[in-house]
């Protein structure tokens, strides 16, 4: 019977049956950082138990890091602590350590995969919702609580119920200056915030098929946010291509032999699915939040929405909760809004593709006065990879301030913060209250040339105008 | 490791309206600078609850009148967004037993069953009758009745769902699963010799 990726990922790692009726399910591969791990560690300390497959679990620091200060101690003790807590644990349990010092530090959706430990065919856990990332590769990874980091250090496994699997078929072919951030803003708007929950969603089509590695990894990241427990696009040659010659992916024979079983995990034509949308490409134009929810989007070219006309009275009042928290008009155009901050980053738009596009049109502009604009690698070795490149210049003399990498302004647990209500074009993942550091900070989701187009005129603006853009 | 039959939870209810609830409201990120769970009850909802300097904003947390209540009401999608465990934490070590909304995110809603803390699903329209009773009379007793599937209070009873693998870990006392998935070892090994990528 023809299977989908997630049933065959599903079926060759299910352990058993529990009695309450979820699967022990294997995770072959766990990703740790160190903000939800170290009361992991603590409970299997007092538990007296040990880490079961220290070579299967690994770890970087991105969270709290500093993107301005590279020695230690941090000028945030309760952030050294954090950082000293990871390495003493990863020491003791005997657990591969991405640290500064190693050079291959960077946010964990970014370190995995450009390692090669993220593979075709595995199932993947880290205490982090945005581990829908390692979907592009055909993986399934979830995103976990604390408890669960425990069980899966311990056992290698975690209980969970088996995901429903929608498939979104994005057809035909993405406008230019149109980005995999507004496929997957459009897909949240369309589908909803809680659209996804119970559902793994298998991301699929021309649109798709053509993605690079990272522009899958883009819509993938941001699967949580509509809900969706997982992501996944299945692996093909651009896949496999992407993953040769990594540190940790199989060479010589092994390789061959990875590469014709990374292939047979993809869904099987015909297979079931629980739902199947299917959504025109060519109905993607540049897409922005306007809310405190990554649902809460329009395109460039529309109004703020007005709760007058509101059909639904759940709907009026999330809108003028919104609106109220954004400090934005019912019924303006949400293009000429005054931005305070500019930030380009994250595990959702932090790779090298994401400043390649924004240096190429950013060439010879400037940052607006009165615009802090902050460009944030994901990784170490993406920022030296950008380095080679000269794109840090780039950035730098257009008016960004080149940082070290980390997760920085997404959830601003470093320095990097928003202050009072400032306004920020954000290529993060979340708009939520507060999100970036500040009680009243606010935050306008959009990809990364639309942070630059902001950045360069001070207001969210249509990248396509600002930056005559006429073929991507 | 014996584990409480959770069957139901009874106690005074609070309601905090709304829809979309994120656990970065429940629990700011900056809270997270931490190696331990402890003291995090101090935390929950604070940006909404708390003032700059550190007063009380309005918030049914701060109201005097729902003090000590253990059972949490709240609106559609609650606990979406960040997977942090912090926001669960907080809200049992608050003094919360228990949750009831229209719906939850489903990371959120495993770190609680987890935790031994039910998530029980009710219609909009239960939830704002024990809403409007808890707001009658503050003393109103709810109970959680995991094990029945149903809300009692103020003499009133509406159905609710927990969902079944859920249910029967915590009626049955297995919600925190560690001892069953460690009694697997040997299954697990079994499994993972079958997988290349896993070997040493």
């Amino acid at each position: 019977m023809p299977k989908s990726l997630f049933e065959k990922v599903w079926d060759a790692h299910a352990v058993r049956t529990l009695a309450n009726g979820q699967t022990q399910l294997l995770i072959g591969t766990h990703l740790i950082h160190e903000v939800t791990s170290p009361q992991a560690f603590g409970m299997v300390r007092d538990l007296g138990l040990k880490v079961v497959m220290p070579h299967r679990t690994f770890a970087t620091v991105d969270h709290i890091v500093p993107t301005d200060q590279f020695v230690e101690p941090y000028s945030d003790p309760l952030a050294q602590a954090m950082m000293d807590e990871l390495r003493k644990n990863c020491a003791e349990f005997g657990i591969t350590f991405f640290d500064r010092a190693t050079g291959k530090q960077g946010i964990v959706h970014i370190v995995g995969p450009e390692q090669g430990i993220t593979q075709p065919g595995t199932t993947i856990a880290c205490g982090d919702s945005h581990t829908s990332t390692h979907g592009a590769f055909g993986a399934v990874a979830f995103g976990i609580g604390t408890t669960q980091i425990r069980d899966v250090l311990a056992t290698q496994t975690m209980a969970l119920g088996k995901l429903k699997v929608r498939r979104i078929n994005v057809t035909g072919k993405l406008r230019p200056g149109v980005y995999a951030k507004d496929v997957i803003l459009h897909i949240i708007r369309v589908l909803g915030v809680n659209g996804g929950t119970g559902y793994a969603y298998e991301y699929a089509g021309e649109v798709f098929d053509r993605f690079s590695m990272e522009e899958r990894m883009t819509v993938c990241n941001m699967s949580i946010e509509g809900g969706a427990r997982a992501g996944y696009v299945n692996p093909d040659q651009t896949t496999f291509e992407y993953l040769k010659g990594r540190p940790y992916s199989p060479k010589g024979a092994a390789w061959d032999a990875a590469v014709e079983r990374w292939a047979g995990f993809a869904s099987d034509a015909g297979c079931h699915y629980d739902d199947i949308v299917t959504i025109d490409a060519a109905d993607i134009a540049p897409t922005v939040t306007w809310g405190i929810n990554p649902g809460q989007g329009i395109s460039i070219n529309e109004t703020i929405p007005d709760p007058a006309l509101a059909t639904a009275v759940d709907e009026k009042a999330s809108i003028e909760e919104a609106l109220a928290y954004m400090k934005l008009t019912p019924g303006a155009p949400i293009k000429g809004t005054k931005i305070n901050v500019a930030f380009l980053g994250s595990c959702t738009n932090g790779r090298l593709s994401d400043f390649q596009e924004v240096a190429k049109f950013l060439k010879g502009r400037k940052v607006a006065d009165g615009v802090k604009a902050i460009a944030v690698p994901g990784s170490q070795i993406v920022a030296l990879q950008c380095e080679k490149l000269g794109l840090d210049k780039i950035l730098a003399e257009a008016g960004f301030e080149w940082r070290a990498a980390g997760c920085s302004m997404c959830l601003a647990m470093n320095p990097d913060k928003l202050i009072g209500d400032q306004l920020c074009a954000s290529s993060s993942n979340r708009n939520f209250k507060g999100r970036q550091g500040s009680t009243t900070g606010r935050t306008i989701l959009m990809s990364p040339l639309m942070v630059a187009a902001a950045a360069v005129t001070g207001s969210v603006a249509d990248a396509r105008e600002v930056f005559s853009v006429s073929s991507n | 490791m014996a584990l409480e039959k959770i069957t139901h939870v009874t106690g005074r209810g609070v309601y905090v309206p709304g829809n979309d609830i994120d656990t970065d409201r429940i629990i700011p990120a900056r809270f997270m600078k931490c190696v331990t769970f402890d003291g995090l009850g101090e935390f929950l909802f604070y940006d909404v609850r708390k003032n700059a300097d550190g007063t009380d904003r309005p918030h049914p947390l701060n109201d005097p009148r729902f003090k000590g209540a253990t059972v949490l009401l709240s609106g559609a999608n609650f606990g979406c967004g960040s997977s942090r465990e912090h926001a669960p934490q907080a809200i049992q070590k608050y003094g919360f037993k228990a949750i009831i909304a229209e719906n939850f995110a489903e990371i959120f809603f495993g770190n609680c069953t987890t935790l031994g803390v039910p998530c029980a699903t009710a219609s909009r329209a239960d939830i704002a009758r024990i809403a409007a009773a808890i707001e009658a009379d503050p003393q109103t007793e709810v109970v959680v009745d995991v094990a029945k599937q149903e809300i009692r209070f103020a003499g009133q009873t509406v159905p609710t769902v927990v969902r079944a693998d859920a249910l029967d870990a915590l009626v049955n006392g297995r919600w925190d699963a560690i001892a069953e998935l460690l009694d697997g070892a040997v299954a697990v090994q079994t499994k993972a010799v079958t997988l290349p990528y896993l070997a040493a």
